[in-house]
């Protein structure tokens, strides 16, 4: 029996709260966007020399001149070319454990949980420098090869936990009306689970794409005399960052984008 | 009637102790692959005492040049690592070799301080990996012996180096740090001193003494390599760096603790654009960076060889081991020897060329300038900084050379905390 | 049978992998911080513990400072964190994966170029400073960049989603009924918020802290963008005595040192909470 005046001071303070608390949001997140959003700008800076510190107009001609410096083309077709490679491999082994973790029980569940806890909360910085003598130890040398393996050790965990998310809600009887009428466990999968755990394999995919291409610290131990996209960058601050390096960012930031879209639009449409 | 040449400074090891420094033993990967805790590493143990017994004795260069160069051929293309501020950004050099002999060139500024360079490049080419690079201009010092030591550079063939043969000054032929010259040849020396803004510094800077002033409290910049900073802590309380004791270190140390204070920030390279971004108004630096800055960008900065002494070094260019095109390579480091090359290297990077016959040249090249190039020029041509007098070289230093690991740990882990806290 | 099998067939490729890349490794930087030697000449296992002594005394300063800024980096975090996870959970509505999607934009940037984008802004004469100084509201040699302050902004900045997500998820499965029952019972908003909702979102707020204190103690792009030598933190130093020393022995033991306070810290931390159990959230 709440007396009568109290809802009404209730309801105005909450109001000034609230609208504080809205202001703040955006506040924050247009902290968080600040950098971006003077990278993407100072792509289309209008700089005379190879430096792009003060503002001097706008421009589109670093979109077209972008391939000029070739080292930085380099490092950005081995970013991609490694994260695609890492995509692949870890979407599929961590789809395999996500299925695993979220549909049985089984005696190393527990274990398996354990170490995919483990390498996503590991610092990244004990994991590049374990993995750095581990191939030193091993006389293996660094290169492609051995970035992939790094860049696949760890987006592993992502998918699967991304994977037995979804596979925790999905309905088991659906799977079973399938094998009662006569599907085999294949055919199953094909045709019943894979459409169902779909979007979150592309949700784990775009997650492991993302962290590949924008990885900086275990790259940095693993990489050797081979340069991705962050190491160049790495590199190349004392010069001062060619507008190329913006323009680079600023497509892969919008690649990211819209496989994020996608990825939401194609999980709302699925009505589980 | 020629004094003692700086370049030839009495060796600091007995030539039977460097011969058995640099005999393989048993290497990194055998005696990782014996020793054994987890039952992995037992388990890699196992796997490893296979590979084992690769064991090469020192083989007499001749014959290591000729099995290294047999079979190889031009192929069109080189890939050359080096230091920023080395090269004209036009490469107006590289693209008259290309013009020259058909072979492309791919010059990229990699490096910017030895120990990380040694450091990236090590696993691969002790994997026997190539590393991307066919030829690497590296800095006579610890890393240097080490790459010696560790069998990563190949040896070089002298008789596809006539014009080094013929133009290079008679000190450069007789190197202590690589004696023949088996696996380099220099690229350029230079003094390590002082550049400071003349626009922010009225005052003459003239001894080291002023980089520990505290009126430029917060703008002063040093190197963050132990050998250079050891070198200008010792030389400023008058200790010769060459006959440094480890008590000697220590009181470097402590003076270059004094100050940290005043200290911006212990800088690799990127030294050099602190400076032109106004971040720091002095600092330690090397001599021919502050021209070519001056040059890209309008400025002024002044560089000084400090009175107490500076530091002296020579930067070679190698070939690993593993280079996919070593052919291609050593004609183009044949190619900076010629003397029309090395003058307009010079002129652009002011640097100590080791080509004599290039001042002639440059003086030639002066008289038939005018106006402002007239003038730069024949600065060029009587800078001691590009060509020195005896006398200017009896004022530098060299690094400090080891007699040994556990000596160079040591002076490791005096000079790191100055840097790392 | 087949069917009791499958698990295990599923989890074997991508077990392997981890464990050939991740545990292995971690057992190899174990022994080699016990080994003597240099690159040169080679390794020795000598069970030289002497390493980890020496390692932890000369870097002391380090450590305990890269836990510091971890600490108050979690902290600032927290107290940034939790009025916009409030805000996007109550009050979010239909927008709310919207603003997820925003809060998660800056990660489809490079890590190394965020960081170099905030140098970029606060650098000496910069977009930031000035307008100030020239304006005479700071002195001329006034400077952000190589503070201490501008390290732990950078790690703030870098760090702020996995914080402000797990307190989200949290504070979105409270029951809105709960809170409503709480203020019917006369719970003054602050008693609303300190004994109902900060309790129920203390498992994403440890979710949070364990997701931002790690990356942040062991950070080293940040101190070595922003900061000088005064802000050194213990990943700079691993990292340097790895690639630039090739001291392999004490980075090793550096590393390792460094991952058993950090996981000390965490059980600890989740005992202090009681009735979380470490793994119960991992699994979440």
């Amino acid at each position: 029996m709440a007396p009568a005046p109290a809802p009404v001071r209730r309801r105005s303070r909450g109001r000034t709260g609230d609208r504080l608390l809205f202001v703040y949001t955006w506040l924050i997140i247009a902290w968080l966007a600040l950098p971006i959003f003077i990278m993407i700008m100072f792509g289309f800076n209008d700089t005379k020399g190879r430096y792009n510190q003060t503002w001097q107009g706008f421009t589109f001609k670093w979109y077209g001149r972008l391939l000029e410096i070739p080292a930085l083309t380099e490092a950005v077709r081995n970013s991609l070319l490694i994260a695609v490679g890492t995509t692949v491999v870890a979407g599929a082994l961590g789809t395999l454990v996500g299925l695993a973790l979220g549909r049985y029980r089984f005696r190393g569940h527990g274990t398996t949980n354990f170490v995919m806890f483990a390498v996503i909360a590991s610092p990244e910085l004990v994991m590049g420098a374990s993995l750095l003598s581990f191939f030193v130890y091993i006389g293996a040398g660094l290169g492609k090869t051995t970035i992939l393996i790094s860049h696949v050790m760890f987006s592993i965990s992502f998918v699967a936990v991304v994977v037995r998310a979804r596979v925790l809600t999905l309905d088991r009887y659906i799977e079973e009306a399938a094998r009662d009428l006569g599907a085999g466990p294949w055919t199953t999968f094909r045709l019943v689970t894979w459409p169902m755990i779909f979007p979150a394999v592309l949700a784990g995919g775009l997650l492991a794409f993302v962290l590949s291409i924008d990885d900086f610290v275990i790259t940095n131990f693993t990489a050797g005399t081979t340069t991705t996209f962050p190491l160049w960058i790495w590199g190349a601050t004392r010069v001062g960052l060619p507008p190329q390096v913006n323009v680079m960012g600023t497509l892969i930031f919008a690649v990211g984008i819209l496989i994020a879209l996608a990825s939401a639009l194609s999980s709302r449409r699925r009505p589980s | 009637m020629k004094p003692q040449h700086p370049f030839t400074s009495p060796p600091p090891l007995d030539p039977a102790l460097l011969r058995g420094l640099t005999a393989r033993r048993l290497s990194r990967r055998d005696a990782l692959r014996i020793s054994g805790l987890s039952a992995a590493a037992m388990a890699l143990a196992a796997c490893g005492v296979k590979g084992q017994g690769n064991q090469t004795p020192t083989t007499p260069a001749a014959d290591a040049v000729a099995k290294f160069w047999q079979g190889k051929s031009k192929n069109g293309k080189v890939d050359m690592a080096s230091w920023p501020l080395y090269m004209d950004p036009e490469k107006p050099e590289l693209k008259a070799f290309t013009q020259k002999t058909g072979i492309t060139v791919n010059y990229q500024e990699v490096i910017e301080e030895m120990g990380p360079w040694f450091a990236k490049v090590q696993p691969q080419l002790s994997a026997g990996q190539p590393i991307g690079y066919d030829i690497m201009v590296i800095t006579n010092g610890v890393q240097f012996k080490q790459f010696v030591q560790s069998n990563f550079l190949a040896p070089l063939d002298h008789s596809k180096l006539p014009n080094y043969k013929a133009n290079a000054g008679a000190s450069y032929k007789n190197e202590t740090f690589d004696p023949g010259n088996v696996y380099s040849i220099p690229w350029q020396s230079g003094i390590t001193g002082i550049a400071y803004d003349p626009n922010r510094i009225s005052r003459p800077i003239t001894k080291l003494a002023d980089l520990w002033d505290p009126a430029f409290k917060g703008k002063v910049g040093m190197f963050n390599d132990p050998a250079e900073l050891g070198n200008f802590g010792m030389m400023v309380l008058g200790i010769d760096p060459d006959k440094s004791t480890e008590a000697d270190w220590q009181r470097a140390a402590d003076k270059l603790k004094e100050q940290k204070s005043i200290v911006r920030k212990y800088y690799d390279q990127s030294y050099i654009d602190a400076l032109g971004s106004g971040e720091v108004w002095i600092t330690q630096a090397w001599s021919g960076d502050v021209f070519q800055k001056n040059v890209s960008e309008g400025k002024n900065f002044k560089f000084v060889v400090p009175e107490e002494g500076g530091t002296l070094w020579t930067d070679n260019m190698t070939i690993p081991i593993t280079a996919q095109n070593p052919v291609d390579a050593i004609m183009l480091m044949d190619y900076f020897y010629d003397v029309e090359v090395a003058a307009t290297l010079a002129e652009y990077i002011n640097y100590i060329t080791p080509v004599p016959a290039a001042k002639p040249l440059i003086e030639q090249h002066a008289s038939e300038a005018s106006g402002e190039d007239k003038d730069y020029l024949a600065a060029v041509a009587e800078s001691p900084l590009v060509f020195p007098t005896e006398a200017d070289y009896a004022k530098l230093n060299y690094y400090r050379d080891f007699a040994n690991a556990a000596e160079q740990q040591k002076y490791q882990t005096i000079f790191e905390p100055i840097i790392l806290s | 049978m087949k069917r009791r099998l499958a698990p295990y067939f599923l989890i074997l490729p991508g077990g392997l992998w981890l464990l050939l890349f991740f545990v292995l490794p971690m057992g190899i930087m174990l022994s080699l911080s016990l080994m003597e030697g240099d690159v040169v000449s080679g390794y020795q296992m000598t069970f030289h513990w002497q390493t980890y002594v020496d390692g932890i005394q000369n870097y002391r300063e380090q450590i305990v400072r890269s836990l510091i800024y971890g600490l108050i980096t979690t902290v600032v975090q927290i107290i940034l964190a939790f009025p916009i996870a409030y805000w996007i959970a109550f009050r979010g509505g239909r927008h709310k994966s919207t603003y997820l999607l925003l809060l998660l934009l800056p990660f489809f940037v490079s890590f190394v170029l965020r960081t170099i984008s905030w140098r970029f802004v606060l650098t000496d004469e910069g977009l930031l400073l000035a307008p100030l100084k020239s304006a005479g509201l700071l002195p001329a040699d006034f400077h952000i960049i190589g503070t201490a302050p501008a390290v732990i902004g950078g790690l703030v900045y870098n760090f702020l989603p996995f914080m402000i997500l797990p307190i989200y998820v949290a504070l979105e499965r409270i029951d809105p009924r709960v809170v409503e029952a709480a203020k019917d019972l006369y719970a003054t908003p602050v008693q609303v918020f300190t004994r109902v909702i900060f309790p129920l979102a203390l498992p994403g707020v440890f979710a949070g802290v364990l997701m931002t204190f790690v990356p942040a103690s062991s950070d080293y792009v940040n101190s070595a963008v922003l900061g000088s030598s005064g802000t050194t933190m213990i990943g700079q130093v691993i990292q340097s005595q790895y690639l630039t020393s090739q001291n392999y022995p004490t980075a090793s033991a550096l590393s390792f040192t460094l991952m058993a306070i950090l996981l000390i810290g965490i059980f600890t931390y989740a005992r202090a909470l009681g009735t979380e159990d470490v793994l119960k959230v991992a699994a979440r």
